[in-house]
């Protein structure tokens, strides 16, 4: 019965379950860096789901439809960005309202491309490596996005870390009075951050509705925002402990659904919670940073 | 306001309330629905308002519709019912199993209220109980599935670990391996009615390990997309045809049609004559209805299902008829035995040859 696991397939298929919230949260990191705490990742996401579904139903084009689920990731995410930038309300509140906003706009923009039929993403291989053996059909073997996802976190790693543009965000993370001080525009540097936040949230969304299942249904990302939320805390905001954090997560997630198909006498009850605790375990030994110093804080030019 | 303005008033407002009682009396009568999922999932809701709108239709404007979607079960089902209730409904159907206990707490509150409570098992004086003998259908999908499949792995996405889904599960498990006794069955629980994402990830796990048919008890057509990708796998329709998959991947389909039933028990509330009861019909009565068996399915195996399909329509064949065998291999039902609805309606076990154990 173990044989019935194909571990190609299975790493393969770990890949595809990973890549919406690896995107998520990737995008969540950056604004969170910037000092930012937007709660609002799950409407965002289903936001970036209806749009991008509706997008490559009406042009035929999968690659238009996840374009359009960036353009409305970001575009919701700028009224996180209006509110809380400039109207200083409150993060939390205004990124909790944002899900909300976002789950039953989707419902309402969704209305008639239920049940409708999609065009399947279509799988790029990467000539001559996806020919490897083994390595080949896990890694290359996708399609565009799963890769788009992870030059995303490589770029993002970079440029956290070895770019100028980048010690900026991050000063202005830390402490956003002195950022202000030194001559930073602080409120630009966050709304792009946020800006950037949302288009991944809608990409990883879109690649729910337009690869993963493919179809529109109401509600369809089903809490993966937050889980994307989650990771993005257990990781101590570093890109590459998030990497691990997502493939586990979306790892057990799939090894788990198969271990049930394959009838082994363990109880499904655990076999359910598995992902969440293989990654809260994982990620708490990982873990040893801190959350950036202004993060969630309020910043008024005057105060 | 002055005196006389607010005499006037007083005077107004005592007219207008002597008169609602009999305006009411004659008013039409407030129809309401609870649905568990959205109106357009393709399944489980989606035909629950079909039918529901058939009835309207039927009683033209001598009903008042209202219906809530996507409501969760549990504490908050309780609020929508209630909410339902203070709006005036006459009658209120509540279509899932998790709302059983919300609807009896309601329904203690509201004894001039009726209720019909889809697919549960707790009644009361004013608390209706109705559902479908899916397992019926299930039989048929069992014998086509163990016909058509060539790897003799058959996948089945299951739901909520409830009689019902356990029942299904069995049910197709003994007519498969009835006509091809090397079917195995793969069983995935994924503990919600509708998530496309989880039917995705199951159905995609299934194909990954050899299954070439796909039998689910989830509501959206997210296993269809994944078998239609895949390419050489059998799936079937739940609870509405899903005939925009078909001929292939879906080859056939349990449809559930309430209709007739919703347009009886409003009638029975419009004219007095309602009252408590335990409705379970099936194929016979076309509360479960068959999709068309598509062409991909070899001739024989059409027309063995739709043998069986009319046997059970007339009565003549029980799908739990023995000799069946429980999972440990005790014996459940003798040889010719037939399993009586008690024990059909609290079936918590798996019979001999499935893997795996039911959650708990």
């Amino acid at each position: 019965m173990i044989m019935d696991i194909n571990p190609i397939l299975l790493a393969s298929a770990i890949m595809v379950a990973s890549t919406p919230i690896l995107l998520a949260a990737i995008g969540e990191l950056v604004v969170e860096r910037a000092g930012v705490l937007n709660l609002g990742v799950e409407g965002m996401m289903i936001t970036g789901a209806v749009v991008g579904f509706i997008a490559a139903h009406e042009t035929e084009s999968t690659t238009l439809g996840f374009f359009g689920a960036a353009v409305g990731g970001a575009v919701v995410s700028m009224i996180f960005g209006l509110l809380t930038q400039y109207l200083l309300t409150n993060q939390v509140a205004t990124g909790l309202a944002l899900t909300l906003f976002g789950v039953g706009l989707s419902a309402l923009v969704g209305q008639g491309y239920q049940a409708t039929n999609q065009v399947p993403v279509t799988k790029m291989p990467i000539p001559l490596l996806s020919d490897i053996p083994v390595v080949g059909p896990i890694l290359f073997r996708h399609d565009g996005v799963v890769y788009l996802s992870l030059v995303i976190v490589a770029a993002v790693f970079v440029f956290l870390s070895r770019s100028r543009a980048g010690m900026i965000l991050r000063a202005v993370g830390e402490n956003h009075d002195a950022a202000h001080a030194l001559g930073y525009n602080v409120r630009r540097v966050r709304l792009m951050a946020i800006a950037f936040g949302g288009a991944c949230a809608g990409l990883g969304g879109a690649y729910i509705s337009l690869a993963r299942v493919p179809q529109w249904v109401d509600n369809i990302t089903a809490g993966t925002g937050w889980i994307a939320l989650a990771i993005v805390v257990f990781a101590s905001w570093k890109p590459w402990r998030l990497l691990i954090g997502a493939y586990l997560f979306g790892g057990v997630t799939a090894l788990q659904i198969n271990i049930q198909a394959m009838g082994l006498d363990i109880p499904v009850e655990y076999l359910s919670m598995s992902p969440y605790i293989a990654t809260i375990l994982v990620l708490v030994f990982l873990s040893g940073g801190r959350a950036p110093g202004s993060l969630g804080r309020i910043f008024h030019a005057s105060s | 306001m002055n005196r006389r303005e607010l005499l006037a008033a007083g005077a107004f407002a005592a007219f207008a309330a002597g008169m609602g009682a009999p305006v009411r009396a004659n008013d039409k009568i407030k129809v309401g629905f609870i649905y568990v999922g959205p109106i357009n999932d393709g399944g489980w809701t989606q035909h629950h308002h079909h039918s529901a709108m058939e009835m309207v239709e039927h009683f033209g404007g001598a009903v008042d519709f209202v219906y809530q979607e996507n409501v969760p079960e549990g504490p908050d089902a309780e609020r929508a019912i209630t909410q339902m209730c203070l709006g005036g409904a006459n009658i209120i159907f509540t279509t899932s199993f998790g709302y059983m206990d919300p609807t009896i707490n309601v329904a203690a509150k509201f004894p001039n209220v009726k209720f019909e409570h889809a697919t549960g098992y707790k009644q009361s004086d004013n608390v209706s109980v109705y559902s479908a003998r899916f397992y019926e259908g299930r039989a048929i999908q069992g014998t086509l599935a163990g016909r058509v499949t060539k790897t003799n792995k058959i996948g089945y996405i299951a739901s909520v670990p409830i009689p019902e889904v356990v029942r299904g599960i069995n049910s197709a498990f003994i007519h498969a391996r009835k006509v091809n006794p090397n079917v195995e069955f793969k069983i995935i629980w994924i503990f919600e009615w509708l998530n496309p994402a989880k039917e995705a990830d199951a159905a995609k796990a299934l194909i990954d390990q050899g299954c070439d048919v796909v039998l689910q008890h989830t509501d959206s057509t997210a296993p269809h997309a994944a078998a239609k990708e895949a390419g050489n796998v059998y799936t079937f329709g739940q609870a509405a045809d899903m005939a925009e998959y078909g001929p292939m991947p879906r080859i056939s389909s349990i449809i559930d049609n309430w209709a007739p039933y919703y347009i009886a028990r409003v009638q029975a509330a419009m004219d007095g004559s309602w009252s408590s009861v335990n409705t379970w019909d099936g194929i016979g009565k076309g509360m479960v209805g068959i999709g068309e068996i598509s062409d991909v399915v070899p001739a024989d195996a059409k027309a063995e299902a739709e043998a069986m399909r009319d046997a059970i329509a007339a009565g003549e064949y029980h799908p739990f008829t023995g000799p069946i065998n429980k999972q440990d291999g005790s014996v459940w039902l003798a040889e010719g035995e037939i399993a009586d609805d008690g024990a059909l309606a609290g079936l918590n076990f798996y019979v001999e040859g499935i893997e795996g154990s039911i959650p708990s």
